[in-house]
């Protein structure tokens, strides 16, 4: 079974990465863009059923793949919809 | 008095400290390898600077699981002192024994050079501050990517009336300005301490300037402040 963990900064949480992408789109031409924001994808491959397996990255999360200080995460299970 | 000086595969200021507690400090001072448990008899133990685990995930996020680290965090927990210089201050944050996170530099960019620090608390605060005086002015090199330091508005509060802000980036003459805040830190913050009051992580290397013959020595007082 394959986890999607989607790491990104916490809202409120100055992004300077994504401001920088963001400006970047814009000198592209890309008006519309209104904002970035930058974050991480990792991909867990792991045994276990789904329930179990979902419960399982999530403590990963939290004690590793994210940091609670300045990260939110999600996770997803590969098949589920995004 | 004897310094423990441990190193992560990345570390790579672990000489500087070692030569700063020994020469310095004129302390015993020894390394101890990230996978081993034994803090050999260390009085105080010293997290150098470098990029442990080749900063990884995020900055200090995979030392904090070294073996060598359980024993610190039961150090610290007992009140034995912890500096964290640089990345050492990372992996206190990303430990839990010091509250708030490292965020990439405000302007995106690797930071190396002297920076002012004001020290913000009378002296003694922490054992490694006994000999730097409220209000005094220390010039310290920075070198770092991730150095802009963040906490949710009241944890800055509570760091705040607590006493736990150790050092702030000023400009030379000791005010707090933009230019003189490198990396964006919030509050300008360059060091701080725990509630206890006996771990003390900031991103300036006091290791890289306690030699006269380098120039600068004012990181040689906090070596010489814990040493009795």
């Amino acid at each position: 079974m394959k986890a999607i963990v989607t790491v990104t900064l916490k809202r409120g949480v100055l992004d300077p990465q994504g401001q920088a992408v963001a400006g970047g789109l814009k000198s592209l031409g890309f008006d519309e863009v209104r904002g970035v924001r930058v974050g991480k994808h990792i991909e867990v491959e792991l045994g276990g059923d789904g329930a179990q397996a979902r419960e399982r990255v999530t403590e990963m999360c939290k004690k590793l793949l994210a940091n609670p200080v300045i990260e939110d995460f999600s996770v997803r299970l590969e098949g589920e919809g995004a | 008095m004897k310094f423990g000086v441990v190193v992560f595969p990345g570390s790579n200021c672990d000489h500087d400290c070692y030569y700063a507690a020994s020469h310095a400090a004129g302390a015993e001072a020894c390394f101890l390898w990230h996978k081993d448990r034994d803090l050999k008899g260390s009085d105080v133990i010293i997290l150098p600077g470098g990029f442990s685990y080749g900063d990884y995930l995020r900055s200090g996020a995979m030392a904090r699981f070294s073996p060598i680290m359980e024993e610190v965090i039961a150090f610290a927990n007992r009140g034995g002192p912890v500096i964290g210089i640089c990345n050492g201050f990372q992996i206190l944050t990303e430990s839990g024994l010091l509250p708030g996170a490292l965020m990439r530099n405000k302007h995106l960019k690797f930071l190396c050079r002297d920076v002012f620090l004001r020290a913000e608390q009378d002296a003694g605060r922490t054992p490694f501050t006994r000999n730097v005086e409220k209000g005094r002015v220390l010039r310290m090199p920075i070198a770092h990517n991730d150095g802009c330091y963040f906490a949710e508005p009241h944890l800055l509060d509570r760091l705040e009336g607590e006493g736990q802000v150790i050092f702030r980036y000023v400009n030379a003459a000791g005010e707090i300005t933009e230019i003189g805040n490198p990396n964006g830190s919030l509050h300008a913050i360059a060091g701080i301490t725990n509630e206890k009051r006996n771990v003390v992580g900031l991103m300036p290397h006091p290791d890289r300037c306690a030699e006269e013959l380098l120039g600068n020595h004012d990181g040689a007082l906090l070596f010489q402040g814990v040493v009795p």
